[in-house]
């Protein structure tokens, strides 16, 4: 991986502007100032440039959707700010994210990893007990005695919403739930370890819609907690959740502001399409 | 005409694939079964318990055979399985693809050098400077042949552990070592356990190595540094004697050494379908 960290303090985000360059009016939402600021973020697929030059500012305790076609990008950024696609070879980015004031490239993987979550696309349990998967990230992390990691396991569950469902068969294995309970009980996973930021990737795309109602119930319920960035393909539940809305079209960030805006007075004509369903 | 010859062909391909397949799965039976026959005529309590006798002298065992054979293999294991399993990881999670093709061809070739080849460099290596047959030597031995087919089960099935599982450890903050050794082996782990039982038990019955390395014993041997029986050298030994009751003890050694090895396959099988089932919860 190569990371040239450019640091350009000028700007603060895209936000309804077209072009990244430009500086960008106050953030929509900047009661408590970013608690992550991408900044120029380009992104390379070996020679294939997948993003170009994106900057946002995620408002802390926000919900912010990221949506688009697919190959637009979306997924691609979100896997940049935990830097899980430094796991991919020949891939590298360029610009900078900055969490709390410090850039993601200083400080130690693992750790940032522990602050920024993530929830995959598909349910992605651990083959252990039910138990043990809400565990590990504690274990690992060193986050809880032994006596206490009972009491984190039962408060995360709760505050997934899981915890009713699970609390007499926690030994049996993960794999034993539905996929909604799966994908559930992947977010409480997540929430174990206190992430600051917990990002989604497409966390509802496997699941029918009574699971993903419980997870964008689940969504709201947690957002006074940490700051959640969801990529979705699916614009009712952009609409449903989100307070901000980016628009990611060819690797490109076309529109971000308040979700109301962009669903009803969208200033691109290429998300008023997309929106409207005239493509994607 | 053309239905004719078309249906004739057809008999006569059903015909051929079918008796092959027939001579396959009665190939197994009738070893089965001619060991179980034979073996099963002179097996008794005394074969567990007691050591070889004269030709000609009743009521001998391979009991020192047995405990021979566990001893050696056992060695093999001890040393090959960790040899062959951390190989296996390093190519499987660290190494780069051009490393790990390399190493996995090398132990290809391993897996294909003949196992008489493995016993005079064994022979080489250990028995000539140490000037005696040792079941250090033929254990030795036996771990070059145990190396290659557990890092292939290590590396096959480490291989076959989703994306999204490592992906989900690392985005809990664990490092590449920790997710490998807390997600990712254990997600693999029937499987290799599986590869391992069945290439233990495969090498379990090999001979050629041991001629050179452990060589045979009449009696007990003491620890690890004296000339060892094993169940496949007695049965070589026993079978080109001339003595008709030094044949029956063959059989029956190689009813026992069947048995072992089968018991080891259905075990194998066992924990790979306990494992699923734990998958499935």
């Amino acid at each position: 991986m190569i990371m040239s960290a450019t640091p350009k303090p000028g700007i603060t985000g895209t936000r309804s502007e077209e072009t990244v360059e430009s500086p960008a009016p106050p953030a929509p939402a900047a009661a408590t100032g970013p608690k992550l600021r991408a900044s120029n973020v380009n992104f390379f697929y070996g020679k294939f440039q997948a993003l170009h030059s994106i900057s946002i500012d995620f408002p802390e305790n926000q919900i912010t959707a990221l949506i688009g076609p697919s190959g637009c990008g979306k997924s691609t950024f979100l896997r940049t700010l935990n830097r899980i696609n430094d796991t991919i070879r020949g891939a590298r980015f360029t610009g900078e994210v900055v969490m709390d004031g410090s850039s993601i490239t200083q400080v130690d993987v693992t750790e940032l990893r522990r602050r920024v979550g993530m929830v995959f696309q598909r349910p992605n349990p651990f083959p252990k007990s039910i138990f043990d998967n809400i565990a590990y990230g504690v274990r690992i992390n060193g986050l809880a005695r032994r006596s206490e990691i009972a009491d984190v396991v039962e408060k995360s569950l709760r505050r997934a919403a899981l915890w009713e469902e699970v609390k007499d068969k926690l030994n049996k294995s993960a794999y034993a739930l539905s996929g909604g309970q799966q994908q559930r009980l992947c977010i409480a996973r997540a929430l174990a370890v206190n992430p600051e930021v917990l990002l989604l990737d497409e966390p509802c795309s496997a699941l029918d819609p009574i699971a993903t109602s419980k997870i964008e119930e689940l969504l709201l319920s947690i957002r006074d907690q940490c700051t959640l960035i969801i990529v979705t393909h699916n614009m009712q539940q952009a609409a449903r959740v989100a307070d901000l809305t980016g628009f990611f079209l060819m690797g490109k960030l076309v529109e971000f502001n308040k979700t109301d805006v962009i669903f009803k007075n969208p200033a691109k004509k290429e998300t008023e399409d997309y929106i409207t369903g005239r493509f994607g | 005409m053309l239905i004719l010859w078309r249906k004739t062909v057809n008999g006569v391909m059903l015909t051929l694939t079918g008796i092959c397949a027939f001579v396959t799965a009665s190939a197994l039976f009738l070893i089965l079964g001619y060991l179980v026959w034979n073996g099963g005529k002179s097996l008794d309590w005394n074969f567990f318990t007691k050591l070889p006798l004269s030709p000609g002298e009743l009521g001998g065992g391979m009991a020192n055979a047995i405990i021979g054979s566990a001893k050696i293999v056992a060695l093999a294991a001890l040393i090959g399985v960790p040899v062959g399993f951390l190989s296996g990881v390093y190519i499987a999670e660290f190494s780069g693809k051009a490393m790990a093709n390399v190493i996995r061809y090398t132990a290809d070739l391993l897996n294909g050098v003949p196992s008489i080849v493995i016993g005079i460099f064994a022979w080489t290596l250990l028995v000539v400077p140490m000037h005696h047959f040792s079941a250090w030597a033929g254990g030795f031995a036996l771990s070059l042949m145990v190396i290659p087919v557990t890092l292939r089960a290590t590396e096959q099935f480490l291989g076959q552990v989703p994306l999204a599982l490592r992906e989900g450890a690392l985005a809990l903050g664990a490092s590449k070592w920790r997710s490998v050794a807390t997600v990712v082996i254990p997600a693999a782990r029937t499987g290799i356990m599986t590869g391992i039982i069945l290439g233990v038990a495969r090498v379990s019955g090999e001979t050629a190595p041991l001629l050179f390395t452990a060589l045979n014993n009449q009696y007990w041997s003491k620890g690890f540094g004296e000339p060892t029986a094993s169940l496949p050298v007695m049965i070589y030994t026993h079978a080109i004697s001339p003595y008709e009751d030094w044949h029956r003890q063959a059989w029956a050694a190689g009813l026992v050494l069947l048995g072992l090895v089968l018991v080891a396959n259905i075990a194998a099988r066992m924990v790979l379908a306990k494992g699923a089932a734990s998958q499935r919860g």
